[in-house]
């Protein structure tokens, strides 16, 4: 059971950081294209399409956060502490991005303001987002339960790259989003914005595939030693199919298949990333079993995700039911 | 006591005492918000909706600024404090984790439900929503009191190479402090909205304006804190018991008692000395404190100097804050009792004078909650872990430029977001409760798609 129970967490808190990713991902990437949009009416319209979900998304980060916090405590304490400047630039950028959604509505000679919270907060939570997992990615050499080169250690090109290619990956799902969820005029802004938006994110994948093999050791022999490369190349080839049928259905004008295909997408690559970590929780060296909670903690909480996840997932399920359908401005507030 | 430890301190400080405000106002009104729509489903009376519906913006506003605040508190503990998260990971981790999963989900989806499903869901199930929020916010307050009594009065645990294991679960729920501390934080919430509910209505009295559903608010909120504050007072009383027994130097604090006494005075005003150990300018109660500490005339009550001093807690502001804190509750039992003396007498609509009370008393509430919770928190100290853990061995020792840079990002970020925040709230007060969303819309199918046509001519 002690083996078990934090490969089974690891799992859990990959599945959690997922949902997040992809959940909170349309939303932060519609923020991100609001620039984009020709008028305020517009710009009302893509933030109701996830004004009465978005809370429930972003809550998939607060599960990450706490699951890791009972699951991993070493993992959560020193990834937290290590990444202190990041972890504070999403924070505030968050803080920004979701009072916008009440204020926005409640301004009146303040709306500007607002509305440049929103945009600018996406931007940087997916900015600082990316950076964080590039520089967990790379790995953090540890001493003693710090980081080995203090409070810029997780600045470097790597890091800077996987910041930036979230914040494109993000408007792609915002604007596959936007589309599924809005109609005339903007849906062809956001269908125009989609064609150039894939191209970024598969050359950014590709930048960063290429670049993985040359992080570290470990990295390199996950992906390129037999037999390990015939296990994982199941994901390259599912990405690359995924690509294509992702831009076919671009250029066909579909509208809820670039959604769904942008989504899985998005999830191959995080799988991508996620393979390269295991079996760590902080690379290079820090193992889900070096920071694994004690037994009974780790199962204490099992009890209750294997119960109340299924319960989340259903009444999710439930409120996206409720609010489905093309939105526009006047679907708004109340 | 390093510089950056010390920022790190005032960061919590600052970030807690602003996150607590919300959910402090916010859980007593997901109930009164809950209480006015079930009103509303049986008499159908359009004054109550439109009391709903104001309220239901207000909401929106203090939850969604709750959130955010909210989010940043679940990463702290990790950011400046990861050695409280390495040794206490094992405990406290697994009680927030319950919270998410139980109560933020719960929350956050309904509360879509709530301030957008109006004209998609049916009337029940609109009103299903707004309990699921309420009952979403009992839970979470269940989760996380439990997770700070545990830190006041630890049970449960094994302590092995200074990292806490869980030995019972259920001892570490159901800690020695958690069935006071529950109720006492509950009625605490439950008063502040009341007193806000009330303020405002009176405020509305004042100035002659929606005078009909300010009345209503009036007696609600009226009839709920004299119903609340004896029971509030009878728990702090039970509360101050439990705190003698595990953790004098607290109560030692709250007192500033110095010495070890049977027949204590109850000290009403002092200004504690603490390098002196003595109090100037006194004004005392002969047996007044061992009456309401120890239930006894002459009950025995532990002072200061039974404990080294690097294990006593700040004097100075635990005796202050847990005065103010009182005097609030005091204040809101002389509320309750005027007001229902008029009430009686049927002066209720015209006593202007106890309207000026009412309103002054509108932020008494949040006052209150924030004393109370500096006596808890400060009195604490100097532990994280009550006898177990220090603060000092808690901290991360993260850089101190790092602390500097979060610590003056978040005041200037809070001051500009939540500034704007209380200007919105006071325009959707002085605004006031308008006519609600046309009831027409709400007749439609439930789940009905809206298509453009018809909410433009809605518009």
């Amino acid at each position: 059971m002690e083996n078990v129970l934090p490969v089974i967490w690891f799992f859990i808190i990959g599945f959690g950081v997922a949902m997040y990713v992809l959940l909170d991902g349309f939303v932060l990437g519609s923020g991100i294209l609001t620039p984009f949009a020709d008028d305020d009416h517009q710009r009302d319209t893509m933030m109701n399409t996830a004004a009465p979900i978005w809370d429930g998304n972003e809550t998939w980060l607060v599960l990450g956060g706490a699951g890791l916090f009972a699951a991993f405590p070493r993992a959560y304490s020193i990834v937290l502490s290590t990444l202190y400047l990041p972890v504070l630039l999403m924070l505030i950028a968050l803080i920004f991005r979701g009072v916008a959604f009440e204020f926005r509505f409640k301004a009146d000679s303040s709306r500007w303001l607002w509305g440049i919270a929103f945009t600018v907060g996406s931007m940087f939570t997916a900015f600082a987002q990316g950076v964080i997992l590039g520089a967990l990615v790379e790995g953090m050499p540890l001493k003693g339960g710090k980081y080995l080169d203090g409070a810029f250690a997780w600045f470097s090109p790597f890091s800077m790259l996987t910041g930036i290619a979230v914040v494109f990956g993000y408007a792609l799902l915002g604007a596959t989003w936007i589309v599924l969820k809005t109609e005339g005029r903007l849906q062809r802004i956001a269908f125009d914005l989609t064609r150039p938006l894939m191209l970024a994110v598969i050359a950014f994948m590709l930048l960063v595939s290429a670049w993985l093999p040359f992080l570290d050791d470990t990295l390199r022999q996950r992906w390129f030693t037999w037999p390990n490369f015939l296990y994982l190349s199941p994901v390259p080839v599912l990405t690359a199919i995924n690509a294509a049928l992702l831009w076919r259905a671009v250029l066909r004008n579909r509208e809820l298949a670039p959604f769904v295909l942008a989504l899985c997408f998005f999830g191959l690559g995080f799988i991508g990333l996620v393979a390269g970590i295991w079996p760590n929780i902080v690379p290079p060296s820090l193992t889900i079993w070096e920071a694994a909670a004690a037994p009974s903690s780790q199962g204490f909480v099992l009890v209750g995700a294997l119960i109340m996840i299924p319960a989340v997932l259903g009444y999710t399920f439930y409120s996206y039911r409720v609010f489905r359908g093309k939105v526009t401005s006047d679907t708004g507030y109340h | 006591m390093s510089d950056a430890e010390f920022l790190s301190r005032i960061q919590f400080g600052f970030v807690i005492s602003f996150h607590i405000l919300f959910p402090a106002f916010t859980i007593g009104l997901a109930w009164w918000l809950a209480f006015l729509e079930a009103l509303w489903l049986r008499k159908r009376e359009d004054h109550i909706r439109d009391l709903y519906f104001f309220w239901l913006r207000i909401f929106a506003l203090s939850f969604g600024m709750g959130v955010v605040s909210g989010i940043v508190m679940s990463f702290q503990f990790g950011t400046n404090w990861s050695k409280f998260s390495t040794a206490a990971g094992n405990i406290i981790g697994p009680l927030l984790s319950y919270e998410v999963l139980t109560a933020f989900f719960l929350e956050a989806t309904f509360l879509g439900v709530m301030l957008f499903g109006w004209r998609r869901v049916s009337h029940r199930t609109h009103f299903f929503a707004t309990c699921m929020v309420a009952i979403g916010t009992l839970i979470s307050t269940f989760w996380i009191i439990s997770a700070n009594s545990w830190m006041q009065t630890p049970a449960g645990y094994e302590l092995r190479d200074g990292i806490f294991y869980p030995a019972s679960w259920w001892s570490v729920i159901f800690n020695p402090s958690f069935f006071y501390r529950l109720p006492h934080m509950v009625l605490a919430a439950f008063l502040t909205t009341a007193s806000v509910v009330g303020g405002i209505a009176a405020f509305y009295l004042i100035r002659d304006v929606h005078v009909e559903k300010a009345r209503l608010m009036l007696r609600c909120a009226l009839a709920f804190i004299a119903i609340t504050v004896p029971v509030q007072i009878l728990v702090g009383d039970m509360h101050g018991l439990n705190v003698r027994e595990y953790q004098p130097a607290k109560l030692a604090a709250i007192e500033a008692r110095w010495e070890t006494q049977r027949g204590v005075p109850l000290t009403l005003f002092a200004w504690p000395d603490e390098k002196a150990e003595t109090n100037r300018y006194d004004i005392e109660v002969p047996h007044l404190g061992s009456l309401i500490l120890t239930h006894e005339w002459d009950g025995e009550v532990k002072g200061l100097k039974d404990f080294p001093v690097d294990q006593r807690p700040p004097v100075k502001p635990v005796f202050f804050a847990f005065r103010i804190m009182v005097g609030i509750g005091l204040l809101m039992l002389a509320m309750a009792a005027t007001g229902l003396l008029l009430w009686w007498r049927k002066r209720l609509n015209s006593a202007r004078w106890y309207w000026y009370f009412c309103a002054a008393m509108t932020p008494a509430g949040f006052v209150g909650v924030l004393c109370g919770w500096y006596t808890a928190e400060i009195g604490r100290q100097p532990y994280v872990v009550y006898g177990l853990m220090r603060t000092a061995d808690a901290f991360s020792g993260v850089e101190l430029g790092s602390v500097i840079t979060s610590l003056t990002a978040f005041i200037v970020v809070y001051a500009i977001v939540f500034g704007f925040g209380t200007w919105y709230l006071f325009k959707l007060l002085r605004k006031g409760p308008i006519a609600a969303p046309p009831l027409r819309a709400m007749t439609q199918t439930a789940a009905r798609p809206m298509s453009a046509a018809e909410s433009k001519g809605a518009h």
